[in-house]
């Protein structure tokens, strides 16, 4: 065997499970469930996170994470959370929710919680679309937007808005951190993961509720290879959902 | 056990609360409904006190998720509430069944159906005893009949919740939690709260050194044959549990007539039965403390015996069905319904049992 100089240079997080993920091409859950692990393993929270995966494509989350883990019913994460971390405040407790989950069902749940100030990460993937079920209107549907439930796109007379939810968690009392990243393009992908590790800081510092949308695709839900799905996140998402922090007062010293 | 000598005057509510603080519960989630308010009001100073945590949730369905979080965790945890607010607690429960998360929900039933009133009613027998939400699962229930033993089944409620990983209902009604009596208040002294826990989500801490795998509390199973595999094994601890049921045996050994009947309503058909014996007529009780599992044993036995039967409940008739499952070999049951809104009177009573018991 010859000798080469190759150097390692980027691997899988030691948090993430080495096996193939269910997910579709194109799907953006992977970088997402990998930031996440780079993050547990770089600030050192593998050993004391306790997850609480939702329902959804990312109900799967707990087979890839090396991480003790319970399953929340539909839109519940942030109250189980709730549960979990106030009987073991010492650990390190996260949600990581779908837009269907968290902005629909889970909608009083998550306001509650970060009105609250729960010392918890919520981790919001946001494709505007109900995925594992087949691709019907969620919350954040943009207008216009085809979905089976809306065959001829979304009317904002007939089925309202899309939510921004990043904005309406900024506004409440008990939050220390909320921002929305994007993971369609690399720059995005590298400030997301620092939107990320400052909502995991403030569960770390117990400054308040750490809460981080990721505006993801669905190729196979949006009908679309995986860079026109990238080329939608750019063009539709961001200019109705912002990047950037919305609140953040983990400099402040926290809440009481 | 350590008896303490001292007595207290409290609701049963507050006996409740008392019961689960005796028992080192460490959370309690609550939202405020009539009848049981006094539980979270007692809890949101006393737990603390005690070193627990104390959240009023947004709605039963949080607060009954934040139990499944605690239990997830092993941490003995409570919520409690009233029959519309224990409706909107069945997705929770469900998912605890189905992952088997210990934890102790109380339900002070009030009249229904829909929002109903405030009054006493034993109208969520049903919902109780045969796994109120979606899915095939049962669960631990108990009927107290006094506030004495609402302290003492809360307490007991909390060990079978981690020895059996199972959520236990405390099924009260308006009238245990309002009334007040003496009571005299213990401690267990026994309570290990991490023994048995080799299943609860802690985190993984020193996994190198332990080599801990990683645990995983999930009530899904969608690869073929799982699911059958964890409902075939819920049953049989379901199933195992036919040697726990309890109940109080009144005046039945020479019984003509057994009257059967639970919670309150026990304890009033019990001072309708202590004056029939007074007049030499031959009528006993049967007070189911178990609702699930019940005590078909005990009925099948009397049955046999040749004894007839009465029910008498605060419904249009639920529990007597599982009488009638009981006994259905060698007897049938009479059935006697108090309707909801009011609060009977032992004499109310007196009337149906002696109808039975000369067979009219």
């Amino acid at each position: 065997m010859t000798q080469t100089n190759e150097k390692l240079v980027f691997s899988r997080p030691e948090s993430v499970i080495d096996r193939p993920t269910h997910y579709c091409p194109g799907c953006h859950h992977g970088i997402a469930h990998r930031l996440v692990g780079e993050l547990l393993d770089e600030m050192n929270l593998t050993e004391k996170s306790l997850l609480v995966a939702s329902i959804g494509c990312s109900v799967f989350l707990y087979n890839y994470l090396n991480t003790d883990a319970v399953e929340a019913p539909h839109g519940r994460a942030p109250a189980v959370a709730t549960g979990v971390k106030r009987s073991r405040p010492d650990n390190f407790v996260f949600t990581y929710q779908g837009d269907g989950d968290l902005a629909s069902i889970g909608m009083a749940e998550i306001m509650h919680a970060a009105n609250r100030g729960e010392k918890i990460c919520v981790v919001f993937v946001n494709n505007t679309v109900y995925g594992m079920t087949g691709g019907q209107m969620a919350p954040t549907t943009l207008l216009g937007q085809k979905t089976t439930t809306t065959p001829a796109g979304r009317c904002v007379t007939h089925e309202g808005a899309p939510i921004r939810m990043t904005e309406i968690i900024a506004s409440l009392g008990g939050v220390a951190y909320a921002a929305r990243g994007s993971l369609d393009c690399v720059k995005n992908i590298l400030a997301a993961k620092k939107h990320l590790r400052k909502a995991f800081e403030c569960q770390v510092n117990a400054t308040g509720f750490g809460f981080v949308e990721l505006l993801s695709g669905c190729p196979t839900n949006w009908k679309m290879t995986p860079v026109q799905a990238n080329d939608r996140i750019k063009n539709e998402m961001i200019p109705y959902f912002p990047l950037g922090v919305f609140k953040d007062i983990s400099e402040e010293g926290g809440i009481c | 056990m350590s008896k303490q000598p001292e007595r207290i005057f409290v609701k049963g509510n507050e006996a409740i609360a008392r019961g689960a603080l005796a028992a080192r519960c460490k959370c309690f989630f609550g939202y405020p409904i009539t009848p049981q308010n006094d539980i979270p009001e007692f809890m949101s100073s006393a737990i603390i006190k005690a070193g627990g945590d104390f959240v009023q949730a947004e709605s039963e369905v949080a607060a009954a998720n934040m139990l499944l979080g605690a239990g997830a965790a092993g941490v003995r945890a409570m919520t409690s509430s009233s029959s519309p607010g224990m409706s909107l607690k069945q997705e929770a429960i469900s998912y605890m069944a189905g992952s088997e998360v210990p934890a102790v929900v109380v339900n002070m039933n009030r009249g229904g159906p829909g929002l109903g009133d405030i009054g006493p009613a034993q109208g969520d027998y049903y919902q109780s005893t045969r796994g109120g939400g979606h899915g095939d699962y049962r669960h631990f229930t108990f009927g107290p009949g006094t506030v004495q033993e609402a302290y003492d089944l809360t307490i007991r409620a909390f060990d079978i919740a981690f020895t059996h990983r199972t959520p236990v209902l405390i099924l009260g009604d308006a009238i245990l939690g309002q009334m007040k009596e003496p009571i005299t208040p213990w401690v267990p002294d026994n309570i290990d709260d991490e023994a048995g826990r080799d299943w609860a989500i802690t985190g993984r801490t020193n996994v190198r050194e332990t080599g801990r795998e990683k645990r995983l509390i999930k009530s899904l199973f969608l690869a073929e044959g799982e699911l059958a595999g964890q409902n075939r094994h819920l049953q049989a601890k379901y199933d195992a549990w036919a040697d726990m049921a309890e109940c109080e045996h009144y005046e039945t050994e020479d019984a003509e007539l057994v009257v059967c009947a639970y919670g309150s309503i026990g304890r009033i058909a019990k001072s309708a039965v202590r004056s029939f014996r007074k007049q030499g007529k031959k009528v006993g009780l049967l007070r189911p403390i178990t609702l699930y599992p019940f005590p078909s044993a005990d009925l099948k036995k009397l049955a046999q015996a040749g004894k007839r039967f009465l029910t008498i409940e605060h419904n249009l008739g639920q529990m007597v069905d599982d009488v009638r499952l009981a006994i259905r070999t060698v007897a049938d049951s009479a059935f006697f319904p108090i309707y909801p809104g009011n609060l009977p009177t032992p004499d109310e009573l007196e009337a149906p049992i002696l109808a039975c018991l000369e067979g009219k």
